[in-house]
């Protein structure tokens, strides 16, 4: 029941802070309209790196102390932090087409960076979904989730410093937000959107936590269906047709 | 101390019998080579008959090639040896788990070292590039991105070996890990064959190497996990 309410609260917490930021917040002076993505953008962004975060702590403490709640915890993170990586660069390339003219711009650290990121993950959950046993799965994908985790700074330097040998400033920054009529409001706006976000990010967590451990469920029921039905298969020696084609 | 050294003869011992089985006949390599080369062929079709466009994506495409062919060499130096269940029996030995792991890497390193050093001619050769003159720094790059993808690449192939769907597996998962590593290379060539106009190729050779050692003692930690059962 609790849960249920964190998601109500959640939901609702979103819908008020994007009619805030669509109706009350004033347009910002240089981007227009198109500035108000930058909410529900950066509150996935940084979501995003949160999940990837949990993920990487959590596959460190599977290692460490074989819980398989650590690795339930570790694929929650990921998938939510798929999901909110992929709204952060939908987002990001929404406002980069009125804004910079372009969906893509490779000359922005973070938007490679965060590209790269999804990759990352995807593969990773690619890589769980294609292994069966859940004590070998969930090593095995503890240790490619702390590698990816240790690529990350790397990438991220190295896409920066690919940009920043040759090429001056990026054009334009989401951060710099220009409206003196109101200029507390944008803060207001971000924040509340963050919050919100942050209450369905948590709810999301845990119903994934929860179906991660009702799957578990499952495959054990299905190994030890096949194994009892090995058995009966052995025990009774049957002369007449068997139950079904293999 | 004696330690390293113990694990520095296991590594050595697994990179000499990789290298032998390579001579007498398991073609990892050879093959491989072969598909490189192909490629570089292919990017000629998709890219040319304009010279000068080909010498200019030159740099990028020699590390793309470098990087099909590593995919091949480093998935074989695995399957081979998992195969025969030689992986098992290798997992079995009372030895370090990390030392396994630079074994494998460096007979990997073996490998990639052959196939950068035939595919650069190569490139010399059909995309029109004079490498005179930039021999050293060109070795340089060679060498600290043979030894990353070494590095990382035995660390993926340990994952995915024993996997179903393991040739798409070690791709996806091992692509996106090695972009730094391919455009630190790129930008090394670039600026080797370059004369390096802005000074920029050591702060690219430092990337490499930092790449190279942050992975490598990653997947020296880790591949032993990638062995229990």
């Amino acid at each position: 029941m609790g849960v249920r309410l964190l998601g109500i609260i959640g939901l609702v917490g979103v819908a008020a802070a994007t009619a805030f930021g669509l109706f009350v917040v004033p347009a910002d002076l240089n981007q227009g309209d198109a500035q108000r993505i930058m909410y529900p953008h950066v509150a996935s962004a940084w979501l995003a790196y949160g999940s990837f975060g949990v993920t990487a702590l959590a596959s460190i403490g599977y290692l460490w102390k074989r819980d398989l709640r650590l690795d339930a915890i570790a694929v929650a993170g990921a998938e939510i932090g798929v999901i909110f990586t992929a709204f952060a660069i939908w987002g990001g390339m929404m406002w980069g087409r009125p804004v910079w003219g372009v969906f893509w711009q490779w000359e922005d650290p973070r938007l490679t960076t965060t590209a790269l990121l999804l990759a990352l993950y995807v593969g990773y959950l690619l890589f769980r979904r294609l292994t069966d046993d859940p004590a070998r799965r969930a090593a095995r994908a503890a240790v490619v989730g702390i590698v990816a985790a240790v690529d990350i700074p790397i990438v991220h330097f190295s896409v920066e410093w690919w940009r920043g040998l040759h090429q001056g400033p990026t054009i334009g920054s989401p951060d710099r937000v220009l409206n003196p009529s109101a200029p507390g409001q944008f803060i207001i706006a971000l924040v509340g959107m963050v919050a919100a976000f942050t209450l369905v990010w948590l709810y999301l967590m845990i119903r994934r936590y929860q179906l991660a451990r009702i799957e578990w469920q499952i495959e054990e029921h299905g190994r030890l269906g096949r194994i009892s039905a090995a058995r009966r298969k052995a025990s009774v020696p049957t002369g007449g047709q068997p139950e079904g084609a293999r | 101390m004696t330690a390293l050294r113990a694990d520095a003869a296991v590594a050595w011992a697994i990179a000499r019998k990789d290298a032998l089985a390579e001579l007498r006949g398991r073609q990892a390599v050879g093959s491989t080579l072969f598909f490189a080369g192909l490629v570089l062929l292919l990017f000629g079709f998709a890219l040319g008959p304009d010279s000068r466009r080909l010498t200019e994506a030159a740099p990028g495409l020699l590390w793309l090639a470098i990087v099909f062919g590593g995919l091949l060499t480093v998935a074989r130096l695995h399957q081979l040896e998992a195969d025969d269940g030689a992986l098992e029996e290798l997992a079995r030995y009372p030895v370090a788990r990390r030392a396994i792991y630079l074994g494998k890497a460096l007979a990997g390193l073996g490998a990639m070292l052959v196939l950068g050093g035939l595919l650069l001619p190569v490139v010399a050769i059909l995309y029109g590039i004079d490498l005179a003159g930039a021999w050293l720094p060109l070795i340089a790059t060679l060498v600290l991105g043979a030894i990353g993808f070494a590095a990382v690449g035995t660390f993926y192939a340990g994952v995915t070996v024993r996997m179903r769907a393991r040739e798409v597996m070690l791709p996806l998962l091992m692509l996106p890990v090695i972009a730094p590593l391919l455009l630190a290379a790129v930008k090394a060539t670039t600026a080797a064959l370059g004369g390096d106009p802005f000074g920029e190729l050591g702060s690219w050779l430092q990337l490499l190497a930092g790449f190279d050692v942050v992975m490598l003692v990653a997947g020296a930690a880790t591949y032993g996990y990638l062995l229990e059962e």
